[in-house]
């Protein structure tokens, strides 16, 4: 890894003046995806600006019919939180199942969507549920956040605050663990939402997507069956030493199917 | 270079680094705690997990400078004097290790289990939430064991 300047500002202000003032500065929050990458020289940064000294950015609150949560807050505690497991349990257990319990306990939300692992777990619940990413500057809807492989819609110095997610009538995520990483092989997230079905796949593209054909299926009749005989296309999917695009096509299917049956099975989230 | 400043294992250090020294370096190479291992250096193995503010991390994988006023403890200080902590003893009596390489980050990642998950573990638990620390002797079984064991005689500590 080669060295870097670090500070660790104490307001959103003078962590947006450090990233306006160097142009090769980044933000770290957790450290998760970004210190590895460091370490393996696949980026490199005059600088890093750590959000952990920012008071405010951490914790769960229900604001009326949205759960919000903070930008620096960890996996472990999503996924221990006993609001998110009564309102919103697919996330729960969607932040519950990444990586392994010593990355939840440093790895963040924020983190986590703005570095938009193509494989990655958070960026399918926020598509999937429709959420809304807070920001210094403005609120991001969750269609326009995933620009493409690990890019986002955020500016160079704009920092994620929050994420809300409206609570859906139902909603389920199921994942194919890569047996080693455990990073979505393929993970699909389904969500009955005030403004219809929600189908978001994760490491099956160079970004996270959604399934239109399969949401207008599952909106004329949410279960397994209403997929029947769909597929993905295959060409521009992910194929790489870990699964071909074409079994990641099944993949998708059987977790789609698997997200449907979870989510209509359970009881109402609210 | 910044100054970090942190409580290991009960005591007060501090020190010049550079921003992208690791814990792991830090505690190793500066403070010549060597118990904590460094394995894979890629946060899989979880040889280097630590407690930092009381949770399980993998300090491979953590920035030095990021745990200025953090609280560290390392697997030197579990033990009380010659009195070893609960868990330490439970691998001790169960035989919970082979080469040993692991053993550190396990115990670590156990007292992290207990003190998340409670003292009533079933075999199950201990191996799903076990999942970032590796055994390459693949000595599972008394590992298990021992972290089933050493969970139920912390129990009121």
């Amino acid at each position: 890894m080669y060295d870097f300047a670090y500070s660790r500002p104490a307001s959103l202000d003078d962590v947006a003046a450090a990233l306006s003032a160097h142009g090769d500065f980044k933000l770290l929050a957790g450290g998760m995806s970004l210190i590895p990458t460091l370490k393996l020289r696949l980026a490199r940064y005059a600088g890093l600006v750590d959000l952990s000294g920012i008071v405010g950015l951490n914790g769960i609150k229900r604001d009326g019919d949205a759960m919000v949560i903070g930008a620096m807050t960890p996996h472990s505690v999503v996924a221990a939180s006993a609001e998110v497991a009564n309102t919103l349990p697919a996330l729960a257990s969607l932040a519950g199942g990444i990586g392994d319990p010593l990355v939840r306990n440093r790895g963040t939300i924020g983190g986590s969507i703005a570095y938009a692992d193509p494989a990655a777990d958070y960026p399918a619940g926020v598509l999937g549920l429709g959420a809304t990413v807070l920001t210094s500057r403005r609120r991001i809807a969750a269609d326009d956040f995933f620009t493409g492989l690990f890019e986002t819609a955020l500016r160079a110095d704009e920092i994620i605050t929050a994420v809300s997610f409206p609570v859906p009538r139902a909603a389920a995520y199921a994942k194919l663990p890569q047996q080693a990483s455990r990073f979505a092989l393929v993970g699909v997230f389904v969500a009955q939402t005030a403004g219809g079905v929600r189908v978001a796949v994760t490491g099956a593209g160079p970004a996270v997507f959604r399934w239109r054909q399969a949401e207008a299926a599952l909106e004329r009749r949410f279960e397994p069956a209403a997929l029947d005989g769909m597929a993905l296309e295959a060409d521009g999917l992910n194929s790489d030493i870990h699964a071909s695009a074409e079994y990641r096509v099944h993949c998708a299917g059987v977790m789609a199917r698997r997200a449907v049956r979870a989510a209509a099975s359970g009881a109402p989230s609210h | 270079m910044p100054i970090v400043s942190m409580t290991v294992n009960g005591l007060s250090a501090s020190a010049e680094v550079e921003g992208r020294t690791l814990l792991v370096q830090y505690l190793r190479e500066h403070l010549k705690l060597t118990g904590t291992h460094e394995g894979c250096d890629t946060s899989q193995c979880g040889c280097c997990t630590v407690h930092l503010d009381g949770k399980g991390v993998k300090s491979c994988t953590v920035l030095a400078a990021a745990c200025s006023g953090a609280t560290v403890t390392t697997i030197e200080g579990l033990a009380q004097g010659d009195q070893l902590h609960p868990m330490q003893e439970a691998f001790r009596e169960h035989h919970g290790l082979q080469c040993g390489f692991c053993t550190p980050g396990m115990i670590m990642s156990a007292v992290d289990m207990v003190n998340r998950m409670g003292n009533d573990l079933d075999a199950r638990t201990v191996r799903e939430q076990l999942e970032g620390n590796l055994c390459r002797c693949t000595g599972y079984h008394n590992i298990v064991k021992a972290i089933q064991a050493g969970a139920a005689a912390m129990k009121g500590r």
